[in-house]
């Protein structure tokens, strides 16, 4: 094609180069990989029941990722995440708890409990959003102290032991988890219908392309009339607001919350959003991507407890080295592009 | 003012038959080029003629695809990465390489520090620093931390560390781009040094009446090819560019139409302060355009921030059409019909790692929505529009602005304000660091914008410019305007008085 360089004008319109197809099909690729993989070790592996276990475990993680997704676009990052999780986990056990004498164990309580835990996380998010943007400091550390806060948080309100959901609210409750709709269970509808309203938003919103400015060159967005501090903001409080929404989708699976609830969920739903193709400096970021890459994780996991050469419990180590090796190879397309 | 030594003495560094492609596009082809001790030889061409990737080439920043470097007389291969500067050939970066946060005495040593057993002889590594900069007439204080330095007194020291690792050859890429007039003259007086000290120099410049100054001889490329090289008294300004656009340049300027004094006034400024700037006023009238001259920091860009909404103002008043207008963001502003091109086009304009697309619809994105969504569609076909209106040149749709040449994101960035439809446009150095070519488009695009009826505040540190443009120059000066110049008076002796103090208000 650059023969057409002799620079007379050219029509925009033309296709991208084909390497860089390529590279934004890398993901799907290794997804492709780890389906043989555990096919070959497994017979139950490409059951229905299997696959749509595995993605109903990967929606909670998910939906972070999504809500991780527009911030790190946006050149930040949300390391609170998981903490979060569990401390909105914990305070929804507690109000549903303390409402059930009055209003009783039916949708009343566990309502009320699902709307608190979303405005919680709305409202944690915006904390973070502000420190970053009014309060000008550095997201990582500012989600690094709320990591520490929201975790101190939930062992306190459990008393270092656990916080358990009343038996009855449990069963009002359970359905959100373990339901069906069109026999799809409800954390996979829930999961889907994010990821869909998201990579809208992010290719087809002024917000998606205002946070992509953002993480591209905060200056020129600044100087394009783009109001840099409130886009930052709303990417934090919509992860909050997400963090919430997997809190509420995660309580009804255990009924119970503590100190070791959601621990390390920063960590994968990073590694989600980098695997996905999304630049860890920010500039781009595909949701699909995100959605990829929770999947892949979560087939690691379940490929290593599917065999008995490597320890599941390695299952960390594997996603902490997945996330380092991502980001080498971002850099190494950058560099050749 | 060649030395005689200069012009007999055999090269020091030479490249024979230097041809270079990246991928499949070639950009140099079989160039020859060399400098004597002593010499300054310049290098002309428009953009992308394919003058940095020679300088890149003649320093070891890039490898030729085919030909070879001779350095004192022996084909030699540079090792990669400035590592030629052990050799003696060392390379001043546009955007100077140096660490901001260091201190002008580790600058300068950086990498080859004085120590002994690995601690470092502070004490002697200052007294050296300084010398070296009294030696070089240079004003700075080595314990000055870099980022405090002026951009002249960072590029000082670039030279005071290109000078410490004792350079035989000193390649300077577009060392006057960022410097006013002053410093301009200071930095030519150290070049006279150096190649009284029988240093090579040799620098790219678009500056031709400089080039015409300093250069022994000059160098020209087009398109990748090696047009001429002269003794720098045999070339006229005509000549140069003739030579560099392969094509007569008629008319640079396009004719000024008489400005309107009945126009309507469409900007008033009164008593403006901000940081920066004191007690600027000033009024705009529909179709004119207004030139603002003054040296760099003399507060011209801190005006246009502070009227935009990027730059707090303390105090003043600002009408537009006679209602008061006060914007605390750039968004108000653009509502308001006025748009503030920046300078700054890779810090501040564009998204360089994005594609022409969306950088062009950034600030205007609202206009391109069906209901809540995007309409890739009717960006595209924006893009388009402005592609022909603009001549914007790109290989392809796949093209990142950053892959641009300066002209076309020049061009693109004038796209992108020109899509808000403003009634009034600052423009900041509309043209630097572009060709020649592109300039006399850029400066038609201006007229004829300010004959549509759009008014125009021309910020330039090109004299030439402001004076071939203007209706109207208003001089800066220390963060105030000390002059203004109409019709006959619009001089570059008067502009220049004005700049200096010699003449108009005192600041």
């Amino acid at each position: 094609m650059s023969t057409a360089a002799t620079e007379q004008q050219t029509p925009p319109p033309r296709p991208a180069r084909i390497r860089f197809r390529l590279g934004a099909l890398g993901p799907l690729l290794a997804l492709l990989l780890l389906m043989i993989l555990g096919a070959a070790l497994n017979g139950n592996f490409l059951t229905v029941a299997n696959m749509a276990n595995i993605v109903a475990r990967a929606s909670f993680i998910g939906i972070i990722a999504i809500g991780a997704t527009f911030v790190i676009t946006s050149g930040g990052i949300d390391l609170s995440v998981g903490s979060m999780a569990a401390f909105i986990a914990g305070m929804i056990i507690i109000i549903v708890n303390s409402l059930v004498p009055s209003l009783g164990a039916g949708w009343g309580s566990v309502g009320i409990g699902i709307a608190a835990g979303l405005v919680i996380g709305l409202i944690g998010g915006a904390a973070n959003g502000a420190l970053v943007t009014i309060g000008r400091i550095e997201p990582f550390i500012v989600t690094l102290g709320s990591l520490g806060i929201f975790r101190a948080l939930i062992t306190f309100l459990a008393n270092g032991g656990t916080l358990n959901l009343n038996f009855q609210a449990s069963d009002t409750y359970s359905p959100l988890y373990s339901g069906s709709l069109l026999w799809i269970p409800v954390p996979i509808v829930i999961f889907v219908l994010v990821a869909i309203v998201a990579e809208v938003a992010m290719r087809r919103t002024t917000f998606g392309r205002h946070i992509a400015a953002i993480g591209s060159n905060e200056q020129v967005a600044r100087y394009s009339a783009i109001k840099v501090d409130r886009v930052r903001l709303t990417t934090y409080a919509l992860q909050g607001l997400l963090v919430g929404l997997a809190a509420v989708l995660y309580v009804p699976k255990f009924g119970s919350a503590n100190s070791s609830t959601a621990v390390l969920w920063e960590l994968q739903a990073i590694a989600a959003v980098i695997i996905g193709g999304t630049t860890l400096r920010g500039g781009f970021g595909r949701i699909w991507g995100t959605v990829v890459g929770v999947i892949i994780l979560e087939l690691i996991g379940n490929i290593l407890n599917l065999q008995n050469l490597i320890s599941p419990y390695l299952n960390q180590a594997f996603q902490g080295a997945i996330i380092i090796i991502a980001v080498l190879l971002q850099r190494s397309r950058r560099t050749t592009a | 003012m060649p030395i005689e030594a200069g012009t007999q003495a055999p090269p020091v560094l030479a490249a024979n038959r230097i041809s270079k492609s990246f991928g499949e596009i070639p950009v140099l082809f079989s160039v020859d080029f060399d400098v004597r001790a002593g010499e300054v030889h310049a290098i002309i061409g428009e953009n992308g003629a394919g003058k940095s990737t020679l300088i890149k080439i003649l320093s070891g920043f890039e490898q030729p695809t085919s030909g070879t470097i001779a350095y004192d007389g022996r084909v030699v291969t540079l090792p990669p990465n400035g590592e030629a500067e052990a050799l003696g050939i060392v390379l001043i970066h546009q955007e100077f390489n140096l660490a901001e946060h260091l201190r002008v005495v580790d600058s300068i040593f950086l990498g080859r520090e004085i120590a002994r057993g690995g601690i470092m002889d502070l004490g002697q590594m200052r007294e050296r620093a300084r010398e070296l900069l009294q030696t070089l007439h240079v004003d700075v204080d080595p314990n000055a931390r870099i980022d405090t330095l002026s951009v002249a007194d960072k590029q000082m020291v670039e030279i005071a560390k290109a000078i410490s690792r004792d350079a035989r050859v000193l390649i300077m890429d577009e060392p006057t781009a960022v410097l006013s007039l002053g410093e301009t003259e200071t930095l030519f007086e150290q070049i006279h040094r150096l190649t009284a000290r029988g240093v090579a120099i040799v620098f790219i410049s678009h500056k031709l009446d400089e080039v015409m100054r300093i250069a022994d001889r000059v160098t020209v490329l087009r398109d990748g090819q090696l047009i001429a090289t002269v003794e720098a008294r045999d070339l006229t300004p005509d000549s140069a560019a003739r030579m560099m656009v392969g094509r007569e340049l008629h008319n640079l300027y396009p004719p000024k139409h008489e400005p309107d004094v009945d126009a309507p006034r469409v900007l008033s400024v009164r008593h403006l302060s901000a940081p920066g700037i004191r007690d600027v006023s000033f009024d705009l009238r529909k179709g004119e355009i207004l030139g603002f001259a003054g040296l760099v920091g003399s507060g011209r860009t801190a005006v246009a921030e502070a009227i935009v909404g990027l730059r707090h103002r303390t105090s003043g008043e600002i009408e537009v059409n006679g209602r008061v207008a006060h914007f605390a963001s750039v968004a108000q502003s653009l509502a308001a019909g006025i748009a503030y091109m920046t300078k700054d086009r890779k810090g501040k304009g564009l998204l360089t790692n994005m594609g022409l697309r969306p950088n062009l619809t950034l600030l205007t994105l609202r206009r391109h929505l069906r209901g809540v969504f995007l309409d890739t569609g009717s960006e595209t076909r924006a893009l388009e529009r402005a592609v022909r209106r603009f001549d914007i040149r790109a290989r392809d749709a796949s093209v990142r602005a950053g892959q641009l040449s300066g002209g076309n994101q020049q061009k693109l960035m004038l796209g992108k304000t020109m899509e808000s439809e403003p009634a009034i446009i600052i423009m900041d150095e509309p043209t630097r660091g572009i060709d020649v070519g592109t300039k006399q488009q850029i400066y038609h695009i201006i007229a004829a914008l300010a004959a549509e009826g759009k008014s125009i505040i021309l910020i330039s540190s090109e004299l030439q410019e402001v004076i071939g443009l203007s209706h109207r120059v208003l001089v800066m000066r220390f963060g105030r305007i000390v002059g203004e110049l109409v019709g006959d008076q619009i001089s570059e002796e008067q502009i220049v008085r004005h700049q200096m103090g010699i003449e108009g208000k005192a600041a």
